[in-house]
């Protein structure tokens, strides 16, 4: 059969690829601060150059509107707001970046952590004239709930604060006060005029006080998607490859993506539910052999042993297995304009797998602006609560924390077939 | 015996995924999840360069089994002729199914109607591949399309749901988050899937290259009579002759983007090789969309119109 290969030479140029989040209001100048990273990074090209400063005339503007960029939807532009999650890229060549814009407004809740889902860095506009404000609060909760691992307070429009350091010191000073009790540890501070450039990919000469990265060096240093912590392996399967051609008779493949850890060939794995173990004999992409393969990657695995496993099972490291549960507890945002309530039933996604789950109680609402907790009940759209499910078929579930892929899920309505929740499991 | 080697072996990290590697990790976990969640679904091959990358990331999701799927292109009778040759080559060197519907059949059935005879076929597809749809009760259809291709696309789901009239509404979209997609949907609906949402045009060329991925021989330089037209360059063929007034000229274009002749433009270029594309593609100033596509300079938001009327 194929050859193994060799490990592959180091990459000097690509720094993979990293997943950001920006939030802020219609005021923050988030739309102007996304323009001004495409700008800059020259990511715009003519033709889009040339359609903003026709549209900037257009409305009587005298420079050209950075935030034009990124207002999409026809109903967006006759409105001048952003009612949807927008993904924007731009590459540095040495890394490729994806932006999730979500919108600012309390009522887009649902928006913002649909955009921090995937995130792995989140940045957060704060006005320097305003300071740290209610929603700058509610933002960085969010982020912070999702399971982002960075977040960066960029401290914007500097140029109508003087660039002082004062009120630079004093936002850091506020934010770090709230931000501590709610456990919020990776969090780095940048002032920068996002209208004028500085500190933003040019450092401008402007703001001689400030020693850090600018926000572009922050971006490019830091820690691409899942390099992080070691994780347990988990391998959803999506697919069994079952040929039965003359050349691939007794081949069984298990097609699926290493959601978190690494596995090499020899490793021992443990199946769910069966509880069967065995160990890994190759692992394939097309016709390369691949001694191991981590997180990220989409793979098939050949085993030692005839195992039946199919689509909705999971292959992982026998010596940390996921919980095998009927039962769980969740954060969860309720997406959907009718409220989820108690005794409710509806349908659980999550990782390959489906089942039926009931609502069995709403202990309590989350308030995400003022850090407290409300009575339960009821969640309605843009709440965050804490619900517990019965299932009809168990999951394989970690927390949330510690594995944002196994510890995460979406409820369908089973009428409608929407998607009306996002959980994290507890 | 094996498992002392192995446990002698001091074991090294995983290789950190470049970005191509993420690219296609991701599009290949789409790819599976489209044949585990839907019944019935088909993958849409122009011969185009994005359509051609699909293929060849359905190889990685699926080999050596056959593709859960066949493949579907909507013809509108109006395609270069490399390129239809290259369709049919493809298809068959890989042994899948290849289906194609064409407008003109849809024309000749009088739900196709053009206003007149020169007028672009392009945007009639749409009636086509839902009247293909419907035939064959595909319940999703899988595309090329991309974020960074238009305005309107950027913030399309990978799972976009489309009603029983293929209708998208942009303002009632699904929620999608992490990598659970919902491809539920009722009888007579249907979900388009994008397994390359997340690619830029660069990273097209750059997978091209790094996979040798065959082309139509169009992609390339090479020497076409051309007139200009208001900023593009527009190919002098039977279906586009020259107006009055406008001068022939010899020019070295490429094609970045192949459909109906009637509306895909050339730009000029030299570049004989993917390499060499590469490099122009990373240094360009001009969108993809807009140097090359007749039909989306129309109005700001005409894609956004064009989908919500079904269009791919």
């Amino acid at each position: 059969m194929s050859a193994r290969e060799p490990l592959p030479e180091a990459q000097l140029e690509d720094n993979g690829l990293l997943r950001f989040l920006t939030c802020g209001s219609v005021d923050d100048g988030k739309s102007t601060l996304i323009g001004r990273l495409l700008y800059d990074s020259k990511s715009i090209l003519a033709d889009a150059l040339a359609t903003l400063e026709r549209t900037s005339r257009k409305r009587g503007l005298d420079a050209v509107d950075l935030s034009l960029l990124t207002d999409g939807l026809q109903a967006e532009r006759e409105q001048g707001i952003t009612i949807d999650v927008a993904y924007r890229y731009f590459s540095t060549g040495t890394r490729k970046y994806i932006i999730a814009d979500a919108p600012g407004h309390e009522q887009y809740t649902r928006n913002m952590v649909t955009a921090a889902s995937t995130a792995d860095l989140a940045i957060i506009l704060v006005d320097a004239r305003k300071g740290v404000l209610t929603q700058t609060r509610r933002h960085s909760h969010i982020a912070h709930l999702v399971g982002i691992p960075h977040l960066v307070v960029a401290v914007n429009k500097m140029d109508l604060a003087d660039y002082s350091q004062e009120f630079f010191d004093r936002i850091r000073q506020d934010y770090l006060r709230f931000a501590a009790p709610l456990g919020i540890r990776d969090v780095r501070f940048i002032p920068i005029s996002a209208l004028a450039g500085d500190m933003v990919v040019e450092r401008g000469n402007r703001l001689p006080w400030y020693k850090g990265p600018t926000l572009m060096e922050l971006l490019e240093s830091s820690p691409p998607a899942h390099n992080e912590a070691p994780e347990q392996f988990r391998f959803p399967v999506q697919h069994v490859c079952r040929p039965r051609t003359a050349e691939h008779h007794d081949y069984r493949g298990y097609m699926g993506r290493i959601e978190s850890g690494e596995i090499a060939i020899g490793d021992e794995v443990q199946v769910l539910p069966s509880g069967r173990k065995t160990r890994v004999r190759d692992i394939r992409l097309l016709d390369r052999c691949l001694p191991q393969a981590g997180s990220g990657r989409s793979v098939t695995l050949l085993l030692e042993d005839e195992v039946d496993i199919s689509r909705g099972d999971m292959i992982v490291s026998p010596s940390r297995t996921p919980s095998v549960t009927k039962r769980i507890e969740a954060m969860v945002c309720w997406l959907a304009e009718s409220p989820m309530t108690p005794g409710g039933k509806y349908v659980v996604r999550h990782t390959t797998r489906e089942t039926k789950a009931l609502v069995t109680a709403i202990e309590y609402r989350q308030d995400i602006n003022a850090l407290k907790r409300s009575a339960g009940g009821r969640l309605e759209m843009n709440d965050i609560g804490s619900v517990s499910f019965k299932l009809a078929q168990p999951l394989f579930v970690d927390p949330y924390r510690g594995n944002r892929s196994t510890g995460a899920f979406i409820l369908i309505d089973e009428a409608t077939n929407n998607t009306v929740g996002a959980g994290m499991i507890v | 015996m094996r498992d002392v080697l192995l446990k002698d072996r001091a074991r090294a990290a995983a290789p950190a995924l470049d970005h191509l590697d993420w690219l296609e990790a991701e599009a290949i976990h789409i790819l599976r999840e489209v044949a585990g969640q839907c019944s019935n679904p088909v993958l849409l091959f122009s011969g185009g360069k994005d359509s051609i990358c699909l293929l060849r990331l359905a190889e990685k999701a699926f080999r050596p089994g056959r593709f859960p799927f066949p493949l579907l292109h909507v013809d509108t009778g109006h395609n270069y002729a490399e390129v239809v040759a290259f369709r049919d080559r493809r298809a068959a060197e890989l042994g899948e199914r290849l289906l194609v519907r064409s407008v003109e059949d849809s024309m000749a059935r009088g739900t196709v109607v053009l206003k007149s005879p020169g007028e672009s076929r392009n945007k009639h597809q749409s009636v086509t591949l839902l009247e293909a749809i419907a035939e064959f009760a595909f319940d999703a259809c899988i595309g090329g399309a991309r974020r960074d291709e238009e305005k309107a696309r950027a913030k399309e789901r990978v799972f976009s749901f489309r009603d029983d009239f293929g209708q998208w509404d942009p303002k009632n979209q699904r929620p999608e988050l992490w990598n659970l997609y919902n491809a539920r949907i009722h009888p007579g609906e249907n979900i388009r899937a994008f397994p390359i949402s997340n690619w830029t045009e660069l990273d097209v060329w750059q997978y091209i290259a790094r996979e040798q991925l065959e082309l139509p021989s169009i992609y390339f330089a090479h020497t076409r009579p051309v007139v200009r037209r208001s900023g593009t360059l527009v190919p002098v063929t039977p279906l586009t002759p020259p107006r009055g007034g406008e001068a022939i000229e010899q020019v070295s274009v490429r094609f970045r983007t192949v459909g109906d002749v009637t509306c895909t433009a050339p730009v000029e270029s030299v570049a004989g090789t993917v390499e060499q594309i590469i490099a122009e593609t990373a240094a360009t100033t001009i969108t993809e969309r807009g140097a090359t596509r007749l039909d989306d300079q129309t109005s700001e938001a005409s894609m956004e119109q064009r989908k919500k009327e079904g269009y791919f």
